[in-house]
């Protein structure tokens, strides 16, 4: 089938291209580097389709157009890099709290502040602990490939639907600048707001009015509501976690990396085995739910353990709290919008197993 | 030279080293093989620089960063330089004489310099010295068969430059005739 073929991609393109596949209509954004690309394709390809494509006046503004789209029932999104998604942050935090549906993508750069704009996963702890204020978490996708950026975005309403629930991406500067082939999904059907008995459609008074807030001024309901949602959470917990095990069959040394960093972590990995290392990988493809179940499989050979991050050091406490400290974790990244190379982390995997083969020897004495 | 390639595309803005390296990866897309292209995008690009990394393997591509290049594509004298020191033993590098002229021998390593952009010029193809020297760089390299290069460049000029298709085609011969 002509769908099924590969085509060259980057990956900003094929995330806005798998978005509209999705039944995506309403693309509300705000240009910043590295997501440019991802804008630019909606603004080319939204108006052939019927679609809404809107650069707004702010990443503020653009939030809560989603905030509104949505609320009418339609699928609608917005994406930007990581001073950007900060300025999203309220809209974010109302939209979780209307228990709203929306798609976010953050193609992450270096940070705090303006930060720089190459690759980076500084935003790691914002997206899956307080992306906004309140009591509320969000499923966040993290791709690896072009190919997996379509894919967890044709996911991505979907789940977002499902749960009533904010979805990011993950991305970063690398994934989302880089070209690899990709095998595009096949166009869904739009989904229309008759699907969504919540949604503010108008019906000219023919049944009572839904209303769509995240306002409650009486602490019972607001804390009814609350609990609520994290009922849905814990369903979200034991449905929704992904992970990739790389090599971890039989590995005394575990990486956890996701995204671009588990590319690097990939390449070391197989430089380790090739040296006689027993290392391996689980790739977290959910930040949240993290995938716990998937790690502590690996206890069962693992030895010691390696957190790979674009950062100073963030994922590493879900690593450990889901080890819950059973074996040790160390840490190695970069930081700034400095990639690692594999030599960096195939020196720290050399460094782990010749302290464990001391630990062994000394054991044997 | 193995199947595994880890290219790096260097030169000047404008010169089209990204666009050597889409054709590159096209044509590893045509044969079915594994493949990432990443451009450079950040302050050197806004500096006037452009550079493009290029994996082509049968293996699932690790990192697309490439820090140790077996082909190095030098449009430039800064490109030359920057990238030089780290290309891997067994590695062939190209470069244009006229804007590199300051190119050492380097043990180990194949270096083909030509005037690539002056010849490009002689021959009605100005502003197409990135594919010709494609054409020398498929050569020495064979990164591809013959008859997929050619149905790479046709999917990477876009059919809004349809006239520009059949230059492509005659520079990708002259580089494959140095």
């Amino acid at each position: 089938m002509a769908e099924n073929k590969k085509v060259l991609m980057k990956g900003n393109e094929a995330l806005a291209e798998a978005a509209i596949r999705s039944g995506c209509r309403f693309f509300f954004g705000y240009p910043i580097t590295p997501q440019t690309e991802l804008a630019a394709y909606m603004a080319k390809r939204m108006p052939k389709i019927g679609g809404t494509y809107l650069q707004a006046e702010s990443e503020v503004a653009a939030i809560n157009m989603v905030y509104g789209a949505s609320a009418a029932g339609a699928r609608a999104m917005t994406s930007s890099s990581s001073p950007g998604i900060s300025l999203k942050s309220e809209g974010v935090s109302y939209i979780a709290g209307a228990d709203l549906p929306a798609v976010i993508i953050n193609v992450m750069r270096g940070g705090p502040g303006l930060g720089s704009i190459q690759p980076s996963q500084s935003d790691y702890w914002q997206a899956t602990k307080a992306l906004g204020h309140g009591d509320y978490q969000m499923i966040v996708y993290a791709p690896s490939t072009v190919q997996e950026m379509a894919d967890c975005m044709y996911r991505a309403f979907d789940v977002a639907d499902q749960y009533r629930t904010p979805v990011m991406i993950l991305a970063d500067g690398m994934l989302g600048q880089m070209m690899e082939p990709v095998i595009l999904p096949e166009p869904k059907e739009v989904k229309d707001a008759a699907d969504k008995p919540w949604a503010a459609t108008g019906t000219g008074l023919a049944r009572e009015h839904n209303i769509v807030t995240s306002l409650y001024l009486d602490p019972a309901e607001l804390e009814r509501y609350n609990i609520a949602r994290y009922e849905r959470y814990e369903v979200i917990k034991a449905n929704e976690q992904r992970f990739e095990a790389y090599q971890t069959e039989d590995a005394e040394i575990v990486l956890v990396a996701f995204g671009a960093s588990s590319r690097i972590a990939r390449s070391a990995v197989m430089k380790a085995r090739a040296a006689g290392i027993k290392a391996g990988m689980i790739r977290p493809i959910t930040l949240w739910p993290f995938p716990v179940d998937g790690l502590r499989e690996t206890l069962k050979t693992a030895k010691a353990y390696l957190s790979v991050e674009m950062n100073m050091g963030q994922m590493i406490e879900d690593v450990r709290l889901a080890l819950r400290d059973e074996a040790p974790v160390e840490f190695y990244g970069r930081t700034g919008g400095i990639i690692p190379t594999p030599v960096e982390v195939f020196g720290k995997i050399k460094e782990m197993a010749a302290a464990l083969d001391g630990a062994t020897a000394k054991e044997a004495e | 030279m193995g199947r595994d390639f880890n290219m790096v595309f260097a030169g000047f803005g404008g010169q089209g080293v990204l666009f050597a390296g889409k054709v590159v990866v096209e044509s590893a897309l045509f044969e079915d093989r594994e493949l990432s292209w990443m451009p450079s995008y950040g302050p050197e690009m806004r500096g006037g620089t452009a550079n493009c990394s290029v994996c082509i393997s049968d293996e699932p591509i690790g990192s697309p960063l490439v820090l140790e290049p077996n082909v190095l594509f030098a449009m430039n004298q800064p490109s030359y330089d920057k990238f030089i020191g780290s290309v891997v033993p067994g590695a062939v590098v190209l470069a244009d004489s006229v804007l590199c002229p300051n190119v050492k021998d380097v043990e180990g390593v194949s270096t083909f310099t030509a005037p690539f952009s002056q010849l490009a010029e002689e021959n009605g193809l100005k502003g197409l010295a990135n594919v010709v020297m494609v054409g020398k760089l498929w050569k020495e390299t064979h990164f591809c068969e013959e008859e997929t290069l050619f149905k790479a460049i046709e999917a990477c000029v876009p059919p809004k430059k349809a006239h520009l298709l059949e230059p492509n085609k005659k520079a990708l011969r002259l580089g494959m005739s140095l």
